[in-house]
């Protein structure tokens, strides 16, 4: 590229107009070309309806002591566990130095709700969806949910116990609409 | 040379605007100067809350505006609480639940309009065989959408003595052929306007018109404001450029 | 490619790449110091145009796929997902709908150029013919990507233009079901276009790389028509004519971006804004702007041919109609067997340069013609009957008045090159 440029640098006064005009060409380009990679990128982001649809109503009423549903959020499965007195009790004996992701209780669910858990089913290691929602189904060492992919074993606070996920099962935003209803997201 | 190409350049846009012909007989509607006309046209939000009125109380009851969804109506105006007061006035279908029945629950800011029939085949059978348009896109689905509109609202007449009327049909001057299905659908007085806007045929029908026109173009105002600092990014580049490409050519003219 | 001597560069890493794959040497050679004639004009800016409209429609053909659903029942409420929800999906849609068009302009201007000057005479025949080639493979890809809105217009201009096949004789009817995937337009038809409308602007960037291969092999065509004789005649491709067309370029996209923001619309149809229905045509089908030539062509044969005083036909109107469009297209790729006169230039052939013009107006007025609705009437004179003269014309300019002009046309006196032709027009101005 140089070899153009070079043959036509011979008249010295010019050159500096001349390299403020390039540099000037440059940058516009430059910014350009920059500008409009944008709306490219940004296309790939959820659109206005992905956005608006990221709440979800749940009923309550019908989740007997003991048994847990599957809602969908956000296109992902969220537990929701009516836990019993056994299972809050369990969740709240737990000595902190043994966990991994440390976290009490009571900071992984709403204020006298205790007998609601409501987490996002999705394994904190490579993305399954643990095992425990159904009677039938093993509930891990811990009580809670056990993720068949690599052994993850989490306790009835969904909190991970044993196996090689590194976080706690994600407590979604959601708040109590009445005692029955919650809306999550 | 660039006069030669600059002619050219016009033959071949101005090519499509001749091509244009409907079906029967058409009349030109008269053009108006849309509060969202030309380059800094904005949408004037009063008229389009009007104009939801109109369609809501008036048009919404035969014409579906399936595109639309509550969450929209931000555009016009309204915060979110008067858009969840508004939806709180409906219901929808929704379903299958656990049993497997559909059931109705409150609306949603998420949720479509909802259309007044539950399929094409019931909206026809319920108008005489004539299915009324869904109206998202009406405006944009028309040559000179919003003039045209406003024209068939208001261009109810009665018909010439050598017109042949069916049953239910009914003679108006901007539809194409004339004969349209749709009963005059706006009479003065009908819809309460809040505002102090008069209450009158031509004025629900221009606001309706820049209602629907916003619902079909939601981007218009974004699109223009964009417009404008490409181009004058891209004029202000291409001067650049053209003293860039002068003074590399110096030596060679 | 890849033989021949390699340039040595400052830069190390650039080095150590070209020694071992030659690209930055390829660049240098063929975009850097390539000697192009001195005295392109303004139409020569078409070629790098069209090039950049490819590169913007398959970028923003990309990102729109990601958001569309090839299905009849979800396509066309997935458009309207697009300019409503999909972040600045409007603005990709509308770049690549009225990109569509603006790439037809430019490629328009780039053949007329290669007709005025005859760029298509020996050595750039092939050159020419794979530019015919990129110019049919990109009207069956706006074609296909014309359906894919599911709109009325999508629906019925599929209709019509894929049952031009089932003119052909015998098969016909076969292959036309083959294109379909049913016995109507449908889903399986709406998938297949999807499919090569994304495939197929992959095939047109390699008929460029052809085109472009077949231009550095024989060198640029000039507005003189003769062949650079020396250093003096011609100028490194770099930094003239790149910055050159990047001023062009940018002049091109002030008037498409007026279209983009202000005028989305414009080129486009009302009917397409409508649902896909296949029960109600509508009352006047159009193809989009830059087919309207071809259509008229199609629609002006309105009559059978047979043999005269019997009643048996040979070519029935419809199959008429079919041949003399795609043989107007077909005329293109033949044109450097019948221009064989010596002056390629119609700067130096006056009256060859009348009948192009004229040709250039009636290219033009069939384009008119085939937006009109048949039975439509121009200055008294029925429609049918200036689209049969038109095409008359374009058939005749090709294939008689161009023949006749190689023998008859004596043309003006050539200058010695280039730079003599540079030197005098610019006498002439001072």
């Amino acid at each position: 590229m140089a070899a153009g440029s070079k043959s036509i640098d011979h008249d010295d006064e010019g050159e500096t107009r001349r390299d403020f005009l390039f540099l000037t060409a440059g940058s516009f380009g430059a910014v350009g070309a920059g500008v409009v990679a944008w709306p490219f990128v940004s296309s790939m982001n959820p659109a206005a309806d992905t956005l608006a649809l990221s709440t979800t109503e749940v009923p309550l009423d019908k989740i007997p002591k003991g048994q847990s549903i599957t809602v969908m959020w956000q296109g992902k499965p969220v537990f929701v566990r009516h836990r019993t007195d056994k299972e809050i009790e369990e969740a709240r004996a737990v000595n902190q130095a043994e966990l991994s992701d440390k976290q009490d209780d009571s900071e992984r669910i709403k204020e006298n709700k205790d007998e609601w858990l409501v987490v996002v089913g999705i394994c904190t290691h490579l993305g399954c969806v643990p095992v425990g929602q159904k009677t039938s189904q093993s509930k891990g060492e811990y009580g809670g949910w056990f993720c068949p992919c690599h052994g993850s074993h989490y306790d009835t606070s969904g909190r991970i116990r044993k196996g090689p996920a590194p976080k706690n099962l994600a407590v979604p935003p959601y708040e109590f609409l009445s005692d029955t209803l919650i809306k999550i997201g | 040379m660039m006069m030669r190409f600059a002619l050219l350049f016009a033959v071949l846009v101005l090519m499509p605007v001749a091509g244009f012909a409907g079906g029967g007989e058409t009349v030109k509607p008269p053009h108006h100067h849309w509060h969202f006309s030309g380059v800094n046209g904005t949408y004037d939000k009063a008229a389009l809350q009007r104009g939801y009125k109109v369609y809501r109380e008036v048009c919404a009851s035969c014409h579906s505006m399936k595109q639309l969804s509550f969450r929209n109506l931000t555009d016009l105006g309204y915060d979110e609480s008067q858009v969840k007061a508004i939806v709180g006035e409906y219901t929808v279908m929704d379903g299958p639940n656990d049993e497997g029945e559909m059931f109705e629950r409150p609306a949603r800011p998420s949720d479509q309009f909802p259309s007044p029939f539950e399929n094409d085949k019931a909206a026809a059978y319920a108008n005489g065989g004539a299915l009324p348009p869904d109206l998202s896109l009406i405006i944009k689905a028309r040559h000179h959408g919003p003039d045209y509109v406003h024209a068939l609202l208001t261009g109810y007449k009665d018909a010439p003595h050598d017109a042949h009327l069916l049953e239910g049909q009914h003679w108006n001057k901007y539809m194409p052929g004339h004969v349209i299905a749709m009963a005059p659908p706006l009479s003065d007085g009908q819809v309460a306007y809040e505002d102090g806007s008069p209450d009158t045929v031509d004025q629900y029908a221009s606001d309706v018109v820049q209602f629907l026109t916003w619902a079909g173009d939601p981007y218009m105002e974004t699109r223009k404001r964009t417009g404008m600092k490409v181009i004058i990014f891209l004029l202000v580049f291409a001067g650049v450029m053209y003293g860039v490409k002068r003074k590399i050519w110096s030596d060679v003219h | 490619m890849g033989s021949g001597e390699r340039v040595e560069f400052d830069n190390k890493v650039v080095n150590w790449i070209d020694e071992r794959l030659p690209l930055f040497t390829l660049m240098q050679k063929e975009y850097g110091v390539f000697p192009t004639p001195r005295n392109f004009n303004y139409f020569w800016n078409f070629g790098a145009i069209a090039m950049f409209m490819l590169i913007a429609m398959i970028a923003t053909g990309i990102f729109l796929a990601m958001n569309y659903t090839p299905h009849v029942d979800m396509a066309f409420d997935s458009v309207e997902r697009i300019d409503r929800d999909v972040n600045w999906g409007w603005m990709l849609r509308d770049i690549h709908m009225n990109g569509g068009s603006f790439f037809f302009i430019a490629v328009y201007i780039h053949i007329f150029r290669g007709m005025y000057y005859g760029s298509y005479k020996k050595p750039r025949e092939l050159l020419w013919i794979l530019g015919v080639v990129i110019f049919l493979l990109m009207m069956a890809t706006a074609f296909m990507g014309y359906v894919l809105p599911w709109g009325q217009m999508s629906y019925w201009g599929a209709t019509v233009i894929t049952n031009l096949f089932s003119a052909i004789p015998f098969v016909g009817d076969s292959i036309v079901t083959l294109l379909w995937g049913g016995f109507s337009i449908d889903n399986p038809t709406l998938n297949r276009f999807f499919a090569l409308h994304y495939l197929m602007p992959f095939v047109i960037l390699a008929v460029v790389f052809l085109h472009v291969w077949a231009l550095h092999i024989c060198g640029s065509n000039n507005p003189s028509g003769i062949e650079p004789k020396g250093k003096q005649d011609t100028l490194p491709f770099h930094p003239y004519y790149t910055m050159k067309d990047t001023f062009g370029l940018l002049v091109f996209l002030v008037i498409f971006c007026v279209f983009v923001f202000y005028a989305p619309d414009y080129l486009g149809h009302p009917d397409n804004y409508k649902e896909a229905n296949a029960l109600v045509t509508p009352a006047h089908i159009v193809p989009e702007w830059y087919f309207l030539p071809f259509y008229a062509i199609l629609r002006a044969i309105t009559f059978d041919i047979g043999i005269p005083f019997t009643e048996i036909t040979i070519i029935s109107a419809k199959l008429g109609g079919v041949i003399s469009m795609f043989g107007s297209i077909g005329l293109l790729l033949i044109l450097p067997w019948l221009d064989t006169h010596p002056i390629r230039s119609a700067r130096y052939r006056p009256k060859y340069k009348f009948f192009l013009l004229v040709f250039l107006a009636v290219f033009c007025m069939l384009g008119y013609v085939g937006s009109q609705s048949a039975d439509a009437v121009f200055f008294g004179l029925p429609m049918t009957l200036i689209g049969i003269l038109c095409t008359t014309y374009y058939y005749g300019f090709f294939l008689v008045i161009i023949p006749w002009l190689n023998n008859t046309e004596k043309g003006k006196d050539l200058p010695k090159s280039i730079h003599d032709a540079v030197l005098k027009t610019e006498r002439e101005k001072a």
